[in-house]
This record gives C-alpha cells, sequence and structure tokens, in this order.
C-alpha cells in the first residue's frame, strides 16, 4: 500500500477523486503522524482531530455523491495559530491570548473551509509573529525535522516543521519580514509570500498592517499554486485587498524559463556565505541551462532595508497590540513576551512626537526608495532570484540572547516586505545535510510567473523528493 | 486689569448614517440593549480591519463644503493611540494631517452683529464605546457597551478668534443649523449626537497672544449650558489671574445642578497621541469632479434659504431668519404658501412665527414631531377668510391643531366655533341695540367709546363667534337707521 503521507496535494486530489484513497484515510494518516511527531517537534498548539475527521467525512460523502470539489478538497492542512478559526482556540502563540477562541473565521480561512480542506491543527510560531526562529514562542520551541537542534525559522516555524515532518500537506503562514519564507528556507519548502493585497488579512492577527502578507508553505510549487487559487483575491472586509483579478495559478506552470530575465542582484550576494552563494548560483546556472537569461542587476538601496523594517514594523506592533490591554482578554500586558514588550516599546518610541519625523517618516522615506528600486529594476529584467537567509538553520539559542543578530537573519527577506512584490521561496539545495532555500522575486501580481519559474527549477532538482529522519 | 476671553471650539457632530463608519453595525444605537449592535470591527477583535463608510465620508466632505472649507483631495485617515477602557482598539481610527476639510469659516449674526470665525478643520473620526459604572452582585462594576464603538464623528475645530459665550454660543448654533440642513446630523445635544467641547482661557485687554494655558470644558449638553460655562470659567479664571496666579491646564466638566465646573483630568503635559498613518485604509484621492458633483448635489443652505426668503417673498430679514432657523420649519411655511391661493406669505410668515414657532420654543418640541402639516394651515386661512369662522377662532383652533394634529374642518365641528351667518348677526346686533337703548343714545350723542361695550355685548350674545368687523359695520349701519 503506498503511503498516504508522502503524496503532493496534486497527487492525493487526483487519488481522492478517483476514490482511489478516502478523505478520511488521508486525515487519519495526517493525525497519526501529527500526534506522534508532534511531541517531538512541537510542531502544533492544538491539533484539531475532531474537526479534522468531521470535514474528511464531510468530503468522502460529497466526492460519494459525484460532487464537483475543489482541488483541495480533503487534504489535510496546518494553520498558522494568528489565523483566526471560529470556535477554535488561536492563541497567537502568546500566553496574552492562551484561552482565546474566536467568534469568526478569518477570510483565508473561510476559503479553505469552502474549498474543503481539513484542518490538522493550529501550529506553532514565534509569539504574535515576531522573530525569525520559533523561539519567541509562549508555548515553547519547535524543532527543525532536518536537525532537531536547529530552529526550523521563524516565525511561521510549527507550519514549516509540520509540513517538511509530513504531519500535513500545507499549512498557511505570515509573512511580514520572512515570515514564511526562512522556515521554507530551512525546511527544504516551498514558501509564497504574496504581493501585499493578494490575500486578504481579514481575521488574522495583524502583526505590522502594511507588510502582513498572508501566505502558505508547501512541498511543491504546484500545490503552492493550488493553495492560493483557492486565497487569493479581494475581499470586502479588508480594503487593502487588490482588485486585481485572479487567475488560475497553476495554468501553464510547466510553460518554462526560455526567454525569461533574471536578475541577480549584487547586494544579495556580495557577502554571502560562499557555500550558500554556490548552491544558489548552481540553481541559477540550472534555470539559465533551461533558456534563461541571467542578468545583473543593482538595488542600492538594500542595505537600508532592515533598518527601515525595524521602525515601520515595530511602531504599526505597539498600536496593534494596543488593543490587548488586560481588559476583554483576560491576560495582562505583563503576560507579553520580552520580544513583543521589545517591540512595543521599539515602536511607541519611534512614534512619539519629537522622534516621529526622524524615524517613522525618515523610514517611510526609505521605504519608498525601495520600492523604486525594485520597480527600476522591473524595467529590466523579469523577476530577480536572491538568498532567503545568510545562514544555515542556526543552532537554538545561538542568535537568541542577542535581538540585532536575530533581526539581521532577516536581511534577504523584509525588503520585499515593505516593496509590497511578491516572492516565492523554493528549495535550492542541501549544505551537510541542511536546506538551503532561494527566493524568486517578480513585480506586483507575478505569482503565476513566479510559479513557472520555481516549477521549472523543481523539475530538474526534484528537492521536494527529499525527506528529514527523524 | 481687564482681561479678554480666549475661546475655542472642539466640536463632534455624529453622523446618522445607517451604518457605521468602518463596518455594517447600525449606527442607530440610541436605546439598543448594550453590546447589541456590535461585531468584531467595531469591537476591536484580533484580525479585524476597517472597511470605510462612503456615505460618512461623504457627509463630512459636505460639512466641509457649507463651512467654506477647502476640501482636500489628498486625504487619509490616520491612528490616534491612547488607552482608555471604552476604546476598542487601543487607539482611534481618525484624520491628523490630511483631513477631508481645512480651513473655512461660518458666519452668523449675534445681537444683530455679523461675526465671522474661522474653521481650522473638520475632519472624521469614529466614536467610542461608553463606560457605565454599576453595582454587580455587591460588588462595583465598571460596563463597557460597545454600541457607540465605530460610530462616525465629525469633528469641527475653530480658531480661538471667540471673546464672549454669545459668541460661542452663536457659533455652536449655526453649525448646529448647517448639519441639521445638510441632513447629516440631528446634532441633539441631549442625546450626545452634538458635542460642544470649549477651550477657555484669558488674557490681558488689548494683548494678541494665545494664553499660556487652556481649560478644556466637556460633558455640556445644551447651548444654554455651554454659555454659563464658558460665564462660570471666565468668572474663575480671573479671579485665580488678580491673585497673581495661572489658571491650572485641565479638562474640567459642568455641574448643571451647583452651575460651576468642575476639574476632572489635569493636563500635565500635551498627550501624545503618537499619530500615524492608519495602515489598514488606503490613502484617498478624490478627483475634481468627484468634488464637483458634491458640490452641485448641495442642499440649500440657511444663508442662501433666507436671502432667498427675502427676496421672494419680500419679508423683513429678521422674520426670514426666524423662519429659516429650522429647515423643517421653513419648509412648512413655503408649503403652507403654496397650498394657500391667495399666497399672501407676509401673513403665513406672522401665523408661523407667531402662534407655530412660539408654542414650539415653549415647549421645547421640534416641529417634525407633531402631526401638524401646511395644508392644514393653509385651510384654516381660507376658512377665516370665508368668514366661516373668525380670527380669534382660528388662533385657538390652530393651537389645537398643533396638540391634536386633526385638521381645521374637525376641530370647527368638534368644538363648535363656526362663526354666526350675517343673517343671524343681524338679529343679534338688532337686539342688543333694543337691550341697551340707553347706550345707543349715548353713542349716537357723540360718546363714541361706548361703541366697544356694544360691541363686546354682540360677541357675548354669539359666544365670540361673530366677525368683529362685520359685526361693527352692522352696528353701524342699524344704529344710524
Amino acid at each position: 500500500m503506498i503511503d498516504l503521507t508522502q503524496l503532493t496535494i496534486k497527487e492525493a486530489g487526483e487519488q481522492l477523486k478517483a476514490k482511489q484513497v478516502k478523505a478520511t484515510e488521508l486525515t487519519e494518516a495526517y493525525l497519526d503522524r501529527a500526534q506522534k511527531f508532534n511531541k517531538k517537534l512541537n510542531a502544533f498548539i492544538t491539533i484539531t482531530e475532531d474537526i479534522a475527521k468531521e470535514q474528511a467525512r464531510k468530503v468522502d460523502e460529497l466526492i460519494a455523491d459525484n460532487q464537483q470539489l475543489s482541488p483541495l478538497a480533503g487534504i489535510p492542512i496546518g494553520l498558522k495559530d494568528n489565523y483566526l478559526t471560529n470556535g477554535i482556540k488561536t492563541t497567537a502563540a502568546s500566553k496574552v491570548l492562551e484561552d482565546y477562541i474566536p467568534v469568526y473565521d478569518a477570510t483565508a480561512v473561510t476559503r479553505l473551509k469552502d474549498a474543503n480542506v481539513v484542518f490538522v491543527g493550529k501550529t506553532n510560531h514565534d509569539a504574535w509573529a515576531h522573530g525569525g526562529s520559533g523561539e519567541n514562542s509562549d508555548f515553547g520551541n519547535t524543532l527543525n525535522p532536518y536537525d532537531v537542534t536547529r530552529v526550523p525559522g521563524g516565525s511561521s516555524s510549527g507550519s514549516a516543521a509540520a509540513l517538511a515532518a509530513d504531519m500535513c500537506m500545507a499549512a498557511t503562514g505570515t509573512d511580514t519580514g520572512g515570515s514564511i519564507r526562512l522556515p521554507a528556507s530551512f525546511c527544504n519548502l516551498v514558501g509564497l509570500k504574496p504581493t501585499y493585497g493578494r490575500v486578504s488579512r481579514y481575521g488574522i492577527v495583524a502583526m505590522a498592517s502594511s507588510l502582513d502578507s498572508i501566505g502558505h508553505l508547501t512541498k511543491t510549487v504546484y500545490d503552492s499554486a493550488l493553495i492560493l487559487n483557492a486565497t487569493a483575491g479581494h475581499d470586502e472586509m479588508d480594503s487593502t485587498t487588490s482588485t486585481e483579478a485572479v487567475i488560475d495559478y497553476t495554468q501553464d506552470i510547466e510553460r518554462g524559463v526560455r526567454g525569461i530575465k533574471i536578475g541577480i542582484p549584487k547586494e544579495y550576494f556580495e557577502g554571502l556565505d560562499a557555500k550558500i552563494k554556490k548552491v544558489i548560483m548552481d540553481a541559477v546556472k540550472k534555470l539559465e541551462s533551461l533558456g534563461a537569461e541571467i542578468v545583473d542587476v543593482s538595488l542600492p538601496h538594500t542595505e537600508y532595508g532592515v533598518a527601515t523594517y525595524y521602525i515601520i514594523q515595530p511602531s504599526e506592533v505597539s498600536s496593534n497590540l494596543a488593543r490587548y490591554d488586560g481588559i476583554r482578554y483576560g491576560s495582562g500586558r505583563e503576560a507579553f513576551g520580552s520580544e513583543a514588550k521589545r517591540r512595543i516599546i521599539l515602536g511607541t518610541f519611534t512614534l512619539s512626537s519629537g522622534y516621529y519625523d526622524a524615524y517613522y517618516l525618515k523610514a517611510m522615506k526609505v521605504r519608498r526608495l525601495i520600492r523604486e528600486d525594485f520597480t527600476k529594476t522591473f524595467e529590466k529584467v523579469d523577476c530577480i532570484i536572491a538568498p532567503v537567509s545568510p545562514t544555515l538553520p542556526f543552532k537554538f539559542g545561538e542568535k537568541a540572547n542577542d535581538p540585532l543578530q536575530m533581526y539581521l537573519a532577516d536581511i534577504y527577506t523584509v525588503n520585499m516586505n515593505l516593496a509590497g512584490v511578491p516572492s516565492l521561496a523554493i528549495p535550492a539545495g542541501f549544505i551537510d545535510g541542511l536546506p538551503v532555500g532561494m527566493q524568486i522575486i517578480g513585480p506586483d501580481f507575478t505569482e503565476k510567473q513566479l510559479y513557472q519559474i520555481g516549477f521549472a527549477h523543481e523539475q530538474e532538482a526534484q528537492l521536494y523528493k527529499e525527506r528529514p529522519k527523524i | 486689569m481687564k482681561y479678554e476671553p480666549v475661546i475655542g471650539l472642539e466640536i463632534h457632530i455624529e453622523l446618522n448614517t445607517k451604518s457605521k463608519m468602518f463596518c455594517s453595525c447600525s449606527a442607530e444605537y440610541f436605546g439598543a440593549d448594550p453590546n447589541t449592535h456590535t461585531c468584531p470591527v467595531c469591537l476591536g477583535l484580533p484580525g479585524a480591519l476597517p472597511v470605510a463608510n462612503k456615505v460618512a465620508i461623504a457627509s463630512a466632505q459636505k460639512l466641509g463644503i457649507a463651512l467654506h472649507c477647502e476640501n482636500l483631495l489628498s486625504s487619509k485617515f490616520d491612528r490616534k493611540n491612547y488607552f482608555y477602557p471604552d476604546l476598542a482598539k487601543g487607539y482611534q481610527i481618525s484624520q491628523y494631517q490630511e483631513p477631508f476639510s481645512l480651513k473655512g469659516y461660518i458666519e452668523f449674526d449675534v445681537n444683530g452683529e455679523t461675526v465671522k470665525i474661522d474653521v481650522t478643520r473638520a475632519h472624521m473620526e469614529e466614536d467610542t464605546g461608553k463606560l457605565a459604572h454599576a453595582e454587580v452582585e455587591n460588588k462595583k462594576v465598571s460596563l463597557i457597551d460597545f454600541n457607540r464603538s465605530g460610530v462616525p464623528l465629525v469633528e469641527i475645530v475653530s480658531e480661538p478668534q471667540i471673546h464672549s459665550s454669545d459668541v460661542a454660543k452663536g457659533y455652536a448654533q449655526k453649525l448646529q443649523q448647517i448639519a441639521r440642513y445638510l441632513g447629516i446630523s440631528d446634532c441633539d445635544m441631549e442625546k450626545g449626537s452634538m458635542r460642544i467641547e470649549p477651550n477657555v482661557s484669558l488674557r490681558p485687554a488689548g494683548s494678541n497672544d494665545l494664553p499660556q494655558y487652556k481649560v478644556e470644558l466637556k460633558n455640556i449638553n445644551s447651548f444654554r449650558f455651554v454659555q454659563k460655562a464658558i460665564e462660570y470659567e471666565i468668572t474663575r479664571q480671573t479671579e485665580i489671574l488678580e491673585k497673581g496666579e495661572t489658571p491650572a491646564l485641565e479638562t474640567r466638566g459642568w455641574d448643571e445642578i451647583k452651575n460651576k465646573t468642575f476639574s476632572q483630568r489635569a493636563k500635565e503635559m500635551a498627550h501624545d497621541y503618537r499619530y500615524f498613518p492608519e495602515p489598514d485604509l488606503p490613502p484617498y484621492l478624490f478627483t475634481k469632479e468627484y468634488v464637483a458633483e458634491l458640490k452641485a448635489n448641495m442642499p440649500e443652505l440657511p444663508d442662501e434659504k433666507r436671502a432667498r426668503f427675502i427676496r421672494d417673498y419680500q419679508l423683513s430679514t429678521y422674520d426670514c431668519a426666524l423662519l429659516t432657523t429650522d429647515i423643517d420649519l421653513a419648509a412648512f411655511f413655503e408649503d403652507t404658501v403654496k397650498a394657500y391661493p391667495k399666497g399672501e406669505p407676509k401673513r403665513i410668515a406672522n401665523w408661523i412665527i407667531g402662534e407655530l414657532l412660539r408654542r414650539l420654543n415653549e415647549s421645547q418640541t421640534p416641529l417634525s414631531s407633531l402631526n401638524l402639516v401646511p395644508a392644514s394651515l393653509a385651510e384654516l386661512l381660507l376658512l377665516t377668510d370665508e368668514g366661516k369662522i373668525t380670527t380669534a377662532s382660528a388662533k385657538e383652533i390652530f393651537e389645537k391643531m398643533i396638540t391634536s394634529g386633526k385638521n381645521a374642518q374637525e376641530l370647527i365641528k368638534e368644538f363648535g366655533v363656526e362663526a354666526i351667518t350675517t343673517d343671524k348677526l343681524e338679529e343679534v346686533v338688532e337686539m342688543v341695540i333694543k337691550q341697551n337703548d340707553k347706550v345707543v343714545a349715548e353713542y349716537k350723542a357723540g360718546k363714541e367709546q361706548v361703541f366697544g361695550y356694544l360691541i363686546g355685548q354682540i360677541q357675548r350674545q354669539t359666544q365670540g363667534k361673530a366677525d368683529p368687523k362685520t359685526a361693527a359695520d352692522l352696528l353701524v349701519k342699524k344704529i344710524k337707521k
């Protein structure tokens, strides 16, 4: 019998449709693994066994009734615990919301429910999505399935670990400064940070509203496109969502890269760890051999990204976390962890009168320049390829006590959030058994093209077939 | 030393939109059970996002136009960050740098003189919830009602150009009148849909500098109290200044029982609201066409209406000012003129000002609460013209119309006040002459003042149903015979 937990979403969907596999069987297989490995990896804060079984039963009924279903029907997925789920505890991985049960679903959750996916559980992450390693969770560290002494990357740490360890077939994430792409990179996964406004933020615990991008992690590029098909699109509940038409992101995914101009930004490779650089440049060469044109480009304001990001982001954080004032959510503000407190204090400071102009306003001006870097570059090339992380997955505690070092882990990812452009992180290779990712960045709303490029590489590299030994 | 008051007004107007500012909850919360008009957005639940109410924005912009403001084509919302238990999100969505409207003015009459006060800005924001302090199971608790949370408000800020409580009151009343003309708010001070916060300080007379301190007055629910609170503050602050001290920077409330202001909150330093652009709402870029359309669709405003009344109806400025105080009253006037075949605007104006407006003022009720239609007044006037009732009875009937809502015919029958016919009146006159032959003789001898007595006798016999003019004519005629 086939191992159901080794299938891609595309494969599983086909088998479900062909009635070769039942959704309940698929769900049981993932639930078993989730329960078994969660003890070891701490990827889920809540496993929603009953709900998952009920959802799967419903899908089996619909299939038995020969109903036309979404390709995601019956697919077991994890939801980052900052996605509000009606009736299911949603903690944002913070003690402040330890017992919080929402009264409504996030729009992304509603859309996934409409596609009849199965919810395995709510995944762990850095509290309030603050962090790059998962170590800021108030519910304990999530371990990297590829090396349990190392971090899985954050903030979507649980989503990445659960997926890499086959505890679900996909998992949702939020990417404010790299929180989907970094864990994808650390766990050999595909992670999409969509264009800002492509997926609704409604019902997702806000971190930094002007930067929050709602995306997901999958094993393959095709699977990522399938999920985006369900979640993308205008939402009247989120004024910042775009009315740009949603297209079938899987269509023409095998188009290839012939004639595609790929920019290699020097700022992202100068000083980059030689081994990581080689892995990524090998991947780029692969794409070149498939017909892409490689062009050297420059995004001159790159170096200001982290500084800009760590002014705008905490400013918005300080305001967004104000509502957890101890009156309505049980826990008082002392229940915030030290990273949240640090950001509240930083943001309160940078917005204060007398400092606003020097920090927030200046940062907003630099943000515009950073966006211009991208728009100008995209006049010359179709996309940009860059590393995701300056390092390999690091050891627990290695950066946890040095916030600045931790913030610098975001050096290659924050600029896309500041610019609002989409970025697809895909596996690029391995170094000493540890995954290395790279990101393909494109102009606004070019997710489809990013998928085509990612898919071309994936067909060659087949890295999604790698499995951690746990 | 003589002091001059320096007063600026911050006035909040609650818009009467169907739904709230940033969600689809009903904004008509008055009297509703606590927390029944709420949703994730106005409760500030995690993940909830605002979606701006376009009608509310247009209302705020119309007000800006009516206040002669510059309507900004580029505008945005900002977050005003502060903590208060009734503030669901820990910040209020407001407008800081680029409000919908800037730099206008309000012109109004005070004691016969026209005053013009500059308006600094008119911006939109959302209302907060409301705290209630109660006792539950013998414990003193504070309860929060979020029904009002997210109801759209426009805040109109004046320049500190006001120097008397009369002008402050006039300014606020004119603003109320304009907002009501626009139909954007009830501006009911008692219900809190209009809230006036005067900032009062004093400076040596003749000085042009702004005083170093400012006292903000809050929780005032009538124009009269606005005036009284300002007067009280002027006296209080004068006394402090005369002692060589400076009044404290503070917020003071108005105690309407003790007739005095009291300290609510000291403002040792300016509150730092840490404003920044609201990231959940994209900035606005309005087109010139959009603003032009708003302007084209503006209703007639009080000053325009008054000017038109003076022109079209040939009435005095004073009468027209009274008739246009309230948009409903003005419409009542115009509709009555239309319904009454002879027109006669002056006569109708007298009726409305002398009878209707007086009663409305006495009973403190708005015209809209009455079941009175212009056609009823027109009918009443016609009946008077036809001699069916006397003018005196007509006034009584009108009063009954106002209170009962019944029409003239019904009331005339009900109260039996039909004027008696000329034939019948002739009989009465003859009878009165017969019964008072002595008096008639005196009259004939030149003692004209007894004429009134005879008329009085006629009215007594007819229970006042005789038309005074007809009666007098008949009397003269019959005596001469």
